[in-house]
């Protein structure tokens, strides 16, 4: 009970320095540590003493270990994976939307600006194709193309 | 018999929106269908609220497993009441993607609908662990709608929100985690009054709360939505208003309401919605754009819910359900007139408005209406919610409650009549209504490392499309409707009221 206690609270206050951090990458790497805290807690919510599989027919009730948290546990794990490559691939798409550097490195800027200044022609002549028309379904929408595909997976 | 129905409402969107990934890519099909899955929503929560209306409460044990095992969804009035009127919501803002020409992102309708399952399933369950499993269904397409379709500042914005939002989602499962370990169920019917017995659960409750209120985006809690909603398209920030904050406010009254028997919190409730108040009022005197200023409110009207949640008597609970329900279609309709303003002329920035009364009177006529109606002028909708809401905390004799959400009223016009000053009246600041394209664009303070393709304010001038304005009409004219012929409403939230007083009924169902 007590190594629980103490791996959740480790867990999260690596997990929250983690997400105070700039960057969406450390983030990310932050919201994998709070989500492993939050399962710990969770397992440790149908009590630590009964270990035994929750299968009927496999030995004495009394020692089985309580089956909804784990099912809540299974749950809460492909939720935080979904999560993660999703803000993976916010990080890679605005990595490729406004120049590699800008999501992990303040100073990156300059070398933002550079990218962006290539990608320029793009999304102008979209524009003046459709001028009257706010919405530009390539551009951006490429970039952020690839998680809500992934989320749809998940 | 419709008890067996009541997963409908959450498959159908859910498997329609998995469907339209699949087909191939047409705008038509995919407008269809969530339109006429959204109809259908609303078709059956109007049944709802029609079973319901004697106080009855429909609910169903997902697979036919025994009580404490299956996993239960409830409707009761209340339920039924913010069913219809997400419906509602989903509807208009479908209409207004179609007009605004964002749906034509291949992923945009799916998500909603995903988004829209979510918020249906939120108000159904009767679960708490099955809650947060609908909040997230909810929140991951929200944080792909935000940076997918979104303005110049999705990226900074996306980040706050998504942040932010994971963090209350790992409060929440911690809370519902903390709760299971303390009373070994998370069925709310299971819980009901527990809050109230052993000081273990009321603390574990708390927590859930806590990551509500965050979600609900509560003063000091709130600092994300202002952020944040104004940096996406229009469509979305109409979305969005009146579901995800929405979620967060009822999921908290049926929690308060059910685990706390409605005792215990009151002080803490008031003090967080005056300050809720009176912070969002404050804060949207700032804010030099329409939905800026429009997205400041709901943190403040966001008070006004909690403040009949901290009365917990039949008449504030009832205000507070009436006012819910007219609000999220009146606030609806402030930011579909601030949209459409965006589209016709390119930006929202009061600065680079005027004269908008001559050139586009209907939208004006709507403004004016909703405008009124949030700041809560008889004879429209918000005037009747605000009324009974303020009688019901003087019932109470919770004088300063009364003081300040007058106070805050008042401000809350001021603000309105700050937006009709700049964006209706007048002339454009290029002398003509509607002048030319080249004033408005790039204001100083947009992102500068913004590439320079920035739809939000390089649209041209055009008329307002009719989806657009048949949107913001159809969101302004319930104001109107429900401020003059307020009875049938109000009856129905006197019956969510009573049950939320007295859940006996909600319990029986949920626990049987």
């Amino acid at each position: 009970m007590v190594t629980a206690a103490l791996a959740v609270g480790v867990l999260t206050a690596g997990g929250v320095f983690l997400v105070l951090r700039p960057g969406l990458v450390r983030i990310t790497f932050g919201f994998v540590l709070l989500g492993h805290a939050v399962n710990i807690l969770l397992l440790t919510a149908g009590g630590t003493d009964r270990r035994n599989p929750p299968l009927l027919g496999h030995g004495d009730t009394a020692e089985m270990a309580d089956p909804l948290p784990q099912a809540f546990v299974l749950t809460a794990i492909v939720i935080t994976f979904g999560i993660t490559v999703l803000l993976l691939g916010m990080a890679r798409a605005h990595a490729d939307w406004a120049g590699a550097a800008r999501t992990d490195r303040a100073d990156g800027e300059q070398a933002g600006r550079h990218r962006g200044e290539r990608q320029r022609p793009r999304p102008r002549r979209a524009d003046t194709e459709s001028p009257g028309s706010p919405d530009r379904p390539n551009g951006g929408g490429r970039g952020g193309e690839p998680h809500p595909r992934e989320e749809g997976d998940s | 018999m419709i008890s067996t129905a009541l997963t409908l409402p959450v498959a159908v969107p859910l498997l329609a929106a998995g469907l339209l990934v699949l087909l191939p890519d047409s705008t038509g099909l995919r407008r269809w269908t969530a339109a006429v899955v959204s109809l259908g929503v609303l078709a059956f929560g109007v049944v709802l609220l029609v079973e319901t209306a004697d106080g009855t409460v429909v609910h169903q044990s997902v697979g036919g497993w025994p009580p404490g095992i299956a996993i239960v969804l409830a409707a009761d009035t209340l339920t039924a009441l913010m069913l219809c009127v997400s419906a509602v919501l989903v509807l208009a803002s479908l209409a207004f993607a179609a007009g605004a020409r964002d749906d034509r992102e291949p992923l945009f309708l799916p998500l909603v609908l995903m988004l829209s399952a979510g918020v249906y399933g939120a108000f159904l369950t009767a679960d708490l662990f099955n809650l947060f499993v609908f909040v997230e269904v909810m929140l991951v397409p929200s944080y792909a709608l935000l940076t997918v379709v979104g303005g110049p500042d999705r990226w900074a914005a996306g980040r706050v929100y998504v942040t932010f939002s994971l963090l209350a989602s790992t409060a929440l499962l911690g809370g519902v985690g903390l709760l299971y370990g303390v009373m070994g169920t998370v069925n709310l019917g299971e819980l009901a009054g527990a809050a109230t017995r052993e000081t273990t659960a009321a603390l574990a409750t708390g927590v859930v709360l806590l990551a509500l209120a965050a979600k609900a985006a509560v003063v000091p809690l709130h600092g994300w939505l202002p952020r944040c909603y104004p940096a996406t398209r229009p469509s979305v920030t109409l979305l969005f208003s009146g579901l995800l904050t929405k979620v967060g406010v009822y999921a908290i009254i049926r929690i308060y309401a059910v685990v706390f028997d409605g005792t215990g919190l009151g002080p803490v409730i008031m003090a967080a919605a005056l300050v809720t108040m009176v912070v969002g009022v404050l804060g949207a005197v700032g804010q030099p754009d329409m939905r800026g200023i429009l997205c400041f409110h709901m943190v403040s009207q966001i008070g006004y819910l909690l403040l009949a949640l901290a009365l917990f008597t039949e008449r504030g609970l009832a205000a507070g359900v009436f006012f819910l329900v007219q609000y999220v279609l009146v606030k609806a309709a402030l930011l579909a007139c601030a949209g459409v303003v965006e589209h016709t002329h390119g930006t929202d920035r009061l600065e680079h408005l005027g004269g908008l009364s001559r050139s586009a009177p209907l939208l004006a006529g709507c403004f004016l209406v909703a405008a009124f109606s949030l700041a809560g002028m008889p004879p429209l909708s918000g005037f009747t919610a605000k009324f009974a809401l303020l009688l019901a905390a003087a019932a109470q004799a919770e004088y300063l409650a009364v003081a300040v959400a007058a106070l805050v009223s008042l401000l809350t016009l001021t603000s309105m009549v700050k937006i009709w000053g700049a964006v209706f009246w007048g002339t454009a600041p290029d002398g003509v209504p509607g002048g030319d394209a080249a004033g408005p664009r790039t204001p100083p303070d947009s992102a500068p490392d913004a590439p320079p393709d920035e739809p939000r304010r390089t649209a041209a001038r055009t008329r307002a499309r009719p989806a657009l304005l048949a949107a913001t009409v159809a969101l302004a004219v319930p104001s109107l409707v429900l401020g003059l012929f307020a009875e049938p409403l109000l009856t129905a939230a006197s019956t969510a009221a009573s049950g939320l007083i007295d859940p006996t009924g909600y319990v029986e169902a949920v626990t049987r």
